[in-house]
């Protein structure tokens, strides 16, 4: 039987572009605010899990914080590096070898889309030098095929973007914060058909640390906690349909989110229709629109439905999704990007939201919260998180 | 004809064949494995027909290491040629990634007909795409 883990401390460096601080000086400002919210000096903290993808280890910032001789492990796990970590900590504290511990994800990245190595996903030279190695390209192909087997509509591409920006503008830790009407958003230029400009993220800077508890240690400090009912990182199954991919199997295989969402869902105990607000993987419109039923939100298709609808709106009616605006309105720090879902769902659970807040079905907020990341070579995490 | 962009991504001829792998489970894969993960591989001469899978443009200039035009020294971004590309399935075979030439983005749809070729890259450099089979050849095959 392992130990109950909760979060007891959450803090965000506000994301964007923040010249003259580093990636790690972002990362340490967030730990700060997280020791803040937790009340705790960081000595307390016994053990610490946390990276980056392009702003250095995270070890480091014990230069900062102060030399207490804690084991700090970095994860470099691309895209899923807070989810990772998170599920690194969580795991340090269930095993009941530690009672306080620290998961960590911060970035600073270039301006412009995301440039990757061939080798450094051992695909051939020619794929990247043919210009046929871009994410962006990966997330077109994958909405294309999917609005035409489904029936989902470009307007409503647009419509999830449009609500992000619109989450943006009551987001304190958002980096876009003006909205951007539905005919702008279609009327942009096409990066890849059928994403628009305002239908992609942009990488960008942040960081988020989050403190983690034993249900014992939470106790005793009086601590405002939210339980972390279930974690599940899972990389990809055979014959799925993944970012990079110069080849597809002509079976159809399973996909990443389907099984870490499955097992999440299966440790908490609770289904997809207990979830009160939900972050999913943004990194376009189109793949909010997958993810909500790759995570068991919906049937594929019925996302035309929800969105005409605002069912996915703060108050819509049914599932909140994204109510921090997401990727979209956040940008992507890939090492600070999951771990920003994973904290805007303790926002809303603890009802701090303010203006974004899910008001949940008897007032107090909602019950649990679902957060979801993506990435590159294809993996997904889940967290499922409880207000007791 | 240029160079190819690879030397062992297809094989020449009139009726030139992309190259793919035949696993020893009979799956067959696309590119041919290389090292030690080609080991019990055979090369398989891949089908010179397929049917469009999905489809995207390329509508900005990618940054390294793409080497087509707008990436060489003193060109940029107005240097560029947007193009498009897609996935092909090669029915019983593999799903390909693929450029997709001679056609405009509004032509493409979900199933359509499409042949191997093989057309120039850059100032030096060849490479493979598809392109629309001929409708009335389509209608025949």
């Amino acid at each position: 039987m392992s130990e109950n883990v909760y979060i007891i401390g959450a803090g965000i460096h506000p994301f964007g572009r923040t010249d003259g601080r580093s990636g790690r000086e972002q990362g340490v400002y967030a730990v700060r605010e997280a020791l803040g919210d937790a009340g705790l000096d960081w000595p307390d903290i016994e053990c610490a899990y946390g990276g980056s993808a392009a702003a250095g280890n995270a070890d480091i910032m014990v230069n900062e914080l102060g030399l207490t001789s804690l084991p700090f492990t970095n994860v470099a796990n691309g895209c899923a590096t807070g989810g990772s970590a998170l599920a690194a900590s969580q795991q340090a504290i269930a095993s009941g070898m530690y009672d306080l511990a620290l998961a960590v994800g911060f970035d600073k990245h270039p301006r412009g889309a995301f440039n990757a190595k061939p080798s450094d996903y051992g695909l051939p030279e020619w794929y990247g030098q043919t210009g046929m190695m871009l994410t962006t390209q990966f997330f077109a192909l994958k909405i294309q095929r999917y609005m035409q087997l489904h029936g989902i509509s470009r307007t409503t591409l647009g419509r999830v973007a449009e609500k992000a920006f619109r989450n943006g503008t009551i987001t304190p830790h958002a980096w876009r914060r003006s909205p951007v009407d539905l005919e702008t958003i279609m009327n942009a230029p096409m990066i890849n058909d059928p994403l628009t400009k305002y239908m992609f993220c942009s990488p960008a800077e942040g960081a988020v640390a989050l403190i983690l508890a034993s249900e014992k240690k939470m106790k005793e400090l009086g601590a405002d906690g939210v339980k972390i009912r279930s974690v599940a990182v899972k990389t990809r199954p055979p014959n799925s349909f993944e970012v990079f991919q110069a080849g597809v199997s002509i079976e159809e295989g399973g996909k990443p989110t389907v099984l870490a969402s499955k097992a999440a869902f299966e440790k908490a105990g609770v289904g997809p229709e207990d979830i009160g607000v939900a972050q999913l993987q943004d990194t376009e419109s189109g793949a909010e629109i997958m993810h909500m039923a790759e995570n068991g939100f919906c049937k594929d298709g019925d996302q035309e439905e929800w969105l005409a609808n605002g069912w996915t709106e703060i108050g819509g009616g049914k599932l909140p999704v994204n109510t921090d605006g997401g990727c979209l309105a956040c940008g992507e720090p890939v090492g600070a990007s999951g771990l920003r879902q994973v904290y805007e769902n303790v926002q809303q659970l603890r009802q701090r939201g303010g203006e974004r807040q899910v008001t949940g079905q008897n007032g107090k907020g909602p019950r649990f919260g679902y957060s979801h990341v993506y990435g590159a070579p294809g993996l997904s995490a889940v967290a499922i998180l409880e207000r007791e | 004809m240029g160079l190819k962009i690879d030397p062992d991504l297809w094989i020449d001829g009139a009726q030139p064949q992309l190259m793919g792998g035949k696993l020893p489970s009979g799956e067959i894969v696309f590119p041919m494995p290389v090292g030690d993960a080609a080991e019990g591989v055979e090369p398989y001469k891949l089908s010179r027909r397929g049917k469009l899978w999905s489809w995207t443009s390329q509508g900005f200039l990618p940054k390294e290491p793409y080497e087509g035009p707008g990436s060489g020294p003193g060109e940029g971004p107005p240097d560029f040629q947007p193009f498009l590309l897609g996935y092909v399935e090669l029915p019983g075979e593999v799903i390909v990634e693929s450029r997709i030439v001679d056609a405009r983005l509004e032509d493409l749809h979900l199933g359509m007909d499409l042949e191997f070729c093989i057309v120039p890259f850059n100032a030096t450099h060849d490479t493979f795409a598809f392109r629309p089979v001929a409708q009335q050849e389509s209608q025949a095959a």
